[in-house]
């Protein structure tokens, strides 16, 4: 009975850890929300979202700039990381040597361990002299801290889930599939090419979407490199400002200007919000892969 | 033939830049970060706290946020797994493969992706809410809600993976659920525990939007739970930007600090795996 | 009376420290159907794969030896891998088409090796459907996904794409074991009237399908040539003692 009576409590009380994590976001965005409401009651949202000039003291909230901030340098760090990651995939998981193979992998997963303070010194210590150095060349003059610079940390910051995920993905590609391409005389690449990607490709879509979602809230490293300006950027050599950003380095004051500490946490809210519909949306994607069993 | 010949080379060739890209880059941070960090450390730097004002000080280390770090990332991944644990067994040996399991694990997921700024702003308004000062305390609660949803998936794909004939030896013995998954489960599964756990410290050592908010920063070591508490990624972000050099170094030894810890934790981790494996049930 | 057409020399196989195939010497005949016979996991599906080199494929693999098509090695140092593919039709013993629609499953393989113009695929397309005995069911249908063929219209599918390329050889490896009595049954007539054009090799544990269907035998237990001759000899009077007690079924 005794054994009996410990499991019964032993569950009920895992019963509430798991009610509790699954109840927690729901508990946050409506925290997030209750403070946001302030300013979600002076405008319309297409206000707030639309208008440019950023002025807290002036009451003034225009959200433009820092979303279009965030949009381009996620933007950035995706074109780049997209056929970087494609390409190193389809290399580790088809072409690699298997010793190759062992002692890269372990190599990328040391990249997503290294925090993202650490990525943002080194963008101020390499990236961003970089862009400042190269911007003459093209006809630019820049401080370096730019859109370009948040670009290239953060593509660098995702390499490693797109490609550990991607991974997985091609190589659960059954091999007769690849063996009936390669008994008709294909070659490596024409097999890759035609036949692999098409089973990978929505593998590596999900892969994507996660990748995208962990940019967007991406804070230290891009707010290091990327300049801080609250205007929206009209080049990639130009700073920008982004969401996490603005939170982040404005916190200190929220208290003291009306308003401000409703606004900043709506930033906040966007961001739960944003990232958690990408969250599903690729949680979908991969799930419809693995039903219908690649 | 010659056509395919040549398309395959091209590819092969974008293949092998890309990787080189990739491996290049960590190279690249790895050697810019040391080159910079390692002549910033001395024994003084290790030991010392920041003596004078918080940015102006010029002697003294970094001890301040060595110690502090070690004690926010401890306590909060030791919660983190008094939350985790339970979670990851229960949706494994009782909820089982329920809408309630499946929207928990979706519930996870999301919790995993939403950045850690987003938590801290959370934190900081409960704290607002009860009226409290940013401090070592709620810098843990802070770290452990945002570690917790990542060492419970860690988790929960390790148990998952344990052979179902494991856990019905158990019953056919006549175990408890609990037991089962007490006594027999986390056995098998240790290794894997393991590795969540160190997984979940590294993450909880280096992330500074989440403590930013929460933990405040001091040049002390924090003596009670009440106490603000520096860290070493906060140390980064607070010293880099200033003019004075001396500050600046500690910036980049607490960057290579961290850097080298993260180093040493992957290795530990690929260690224990391996050490492990060999009391694993296939 | 038998002209050889593949000509197997000494030819050694190991999987690592497994020696799979040992000094497998023998001739395959033209335009005639040869069946592989022997117990399970003696080498046939490796003997099979190594003439069309997919055993390459497989890690840490060592061939010796030679094999010679129309008198080329096909292991020799300066030659194409995927023009040696392209003589030697595969047909696996799991159907297993390709991700893509039924005519573009067949119209892969002249794509890969070049041919664009869409006249001529749709006439190869239709050709090989048609020898494969699969054209009526499907040609209203060609732009489907093939998964949705049933398992024996899948092997004709693979059949037919492995016609497409026009090969010499046919290497079946266990064809109908994955079917239907009846789809089995299209299968094998259609082998037979295929070798009027290809040389035809396949590999059955089902003696009774050998008897139905050789020409030539060739029987191999682990990994050792132990028989080989014109069917009617091998079935009624084997040379070798073990050759006998197989087909009288004592063991395997």
């Amino acid at each position: 009975m005794n054994r009996r009576l410990r499991d019964n409590v032993a569950s009920k009380l895992m019963l509430l850890a798991t009610i509790f994590s699954s109840l927690i976001v729901f508990i946050m965005a409506f925290a997030l929300f209750q403070r946001s409401s302030p300013i979600l009651a002076t405008q319309p949202l297409s206000e707030l979202f639309l208008t440019s000039s950023w002025h807290p003291t002036k009451g003034e909230f225009g959200f433009y700039p820092f979303i279009i901030g965030t949009l381009s340098v996620t933007g950035l760090a995706l074109i780049l990381a997209i056929p970087i990651c494609l390409l190193s995939t389809i290399y580790l998981a088809e072409y690699a040597p298997s010793k190759v193979r062992g002692t890269i992998k372990p190599l990328i997963d040391l990249l997503a361990g290294i925090p993202s303070v650490v990525y943002g010194l080194w963008g101020v210590l390499l990236v961003v002299p970089l862009i400042r150095y190269v911007a003459p060349f093209v006809g630019t003059t820049t401080t370096g801290y730019s859109v370009l610079a948040g670009g290239i940390v953060l593509a660098i910051m995702v390499f490693p889930i797109i490609i550990s995920i991607s991974d997985e993905v091609f190589r659960t590609v059954a091999f007769e599939v690849r063996e009936a391409s390669f008994a008709l005389g294909a070659t490596k690449w024409q097999t890759v090419k035609h036949v692999v990607m098409r089973k990978a490709l929505p593998g590596f879509t999900g892969a994507t979407i996660l990748g995208f979602s962990r940019a967007f809230g991406e804070t230290m490293a891009v707010l290091m490199v990327i300049g801080n300006v609250a205007k929206a950027p009209s080049s990639l050599f130009d700073p920008a400002y982004s969401l996490p950003a603005l939170i982040a380095n404005n916190y200190g004051e929220m208290m003291s200007i009306p308003l401000y500490d409703s606004a900043l946490l709506f930033a906040a809210l966007i961001l739960l919000l944003v990232i958690a519909v990408f969250s599903i949306l690729a949680r979908i994607v991969l799930l419809k892969i693995e039903r219908r069993g690649v | 033939m010659n056509k395919r010949k040549l398309e395959e080379a091209f590819f092969k060739g974008l293949m092998l830049l890309s990787t080189s890209i990739v491996v290049g880059s960590l190279l690249a941070v790895f050697a810019v970060v040391i080159l910079n960090g390692a002549p910033a450390l001395s024994i003084s730097m290790l030991t010392q706290t920041p003596k004078g004002g918080y940015y102006l000080g010029k002697e003294g280390g970094i001890l301040n946020a060595i110690i502090g770090s070690l004690y926010l990332a401890s306590g909060a991944t030791a919660l983190a797994f008094l939350l985790s644990l339970p979670i990851a067994l229960y949706l494994n040996e009782y909820a089982g493969k329920s809408r309630f399991a499946s929207l928990t694990r979706l519930s996870l997921d999301v919790l995993w992706g939403i950045p850690s700024i987003v938590y801290g702003a959370f934190a900081f308004i409960i704290m607002l809410y009860l009226g409290a000062r940013a401090s070592l305390l709620w810098g843990i609660i802070t770290v452990t809600l945002f570690v917790f949803p990542i060492m419970t998936r860690a988790i929960d794909e390790v148990v998952k993976m344990s052979p179902f004939k494991l856990r019905e030896a158990s019953y056919a013995l006549g175990s408890t659920r609990l037991e089962t998954a007490l006594k027999v489960l986390t056995r098998q599964t240790l290794p894997g525990m393991l590795t969540a756990v160190i997984l979940a410290f590294g993450r909880a050592i280096g992330d500074a939007a989440s403590v930013l908010l929460t933990a405040g920063y001091t040049d002390s070591v924090p003596r009670s739970l009440f106490d603000p508490v520096a860290t070493l990624p906060l140390a980064v972000f607070f010293q880099l930007g200033t003019p004075i050099p001396e500050v600046q170094q500690r910036a980049y030894a607490s960057g290579v600090i961290l850097l080298v810890l993260v180093l040493l934790l992957s290795i530990a981790s690929r260690l224990s795996t391996r050490k492990f494996m060999k009391y694993l049930i296939k | 009376m038998f002209k050889p057409h593949i000509s197997i020399q000494k030819l050694n196989v190991h999987y690592r420290e497994r020696h799979v195939l040992k000094d497998i010497t023998v001739d395959i005949p033209e335009k005639r159907i040869t069946a592989i016979i022997g117990p399970s996991g003696c080498g046939k599906t490796t003997l099979l794969k190594s003439l069309n080199r997919l055993v390459d494929l497989v890690d840490g693999v060592k061939v010796s030896g030679n094999v010679l098509v129309d008198d080329v090695n096909i292991f020799d140092d300066g030659i194409d891998v995927t023009e040696i593919r392209k003589k030697m039709g595969l047909i696996a013993q799991m159907p297993n088409p390709l991700p893509m629609s039924i005519y573009d499953n067949i119209a892969y393989g002249p794509r890969i090796h070049g041919v664009k113009d869409e006249r001529k695929l749709d006439q190869v397309v239709e050709h090989c459907l048609q020898e494969a005995g699969l054209w009526d069911e499907v040609k209203e249908r060609l732009k489907e996904p093939a998964s949705r063929l049933s398992v024996g219209q899948q092997q004709r599918l693979c059949l037919a794409r492995a016609l497409a390329v026009e090969p010499e050889c046919l290497l079946c490896d266990e064809p109908t074991s994955a079917l239907d009595p009846i789809s089995a049954q299209y299968i094998e007539t259609q082998l037979l009237n295929l070798k009027k054009d290809y040389t035809i090799l396949f590999v059955t544990h089902v003696l009774r399908q050998a008897r139905r269907l050789a020409d030539y035998v060739i029987f191999l237990y682990l990994g050792e040539l132990i028989e080989h001759g014109p069917a009617e000899t091998v079935f009624t009077q084997p040379s070798n003692p073990r050759t006998k007690a197989y087909i009288e079924g004592v063991f395997g």
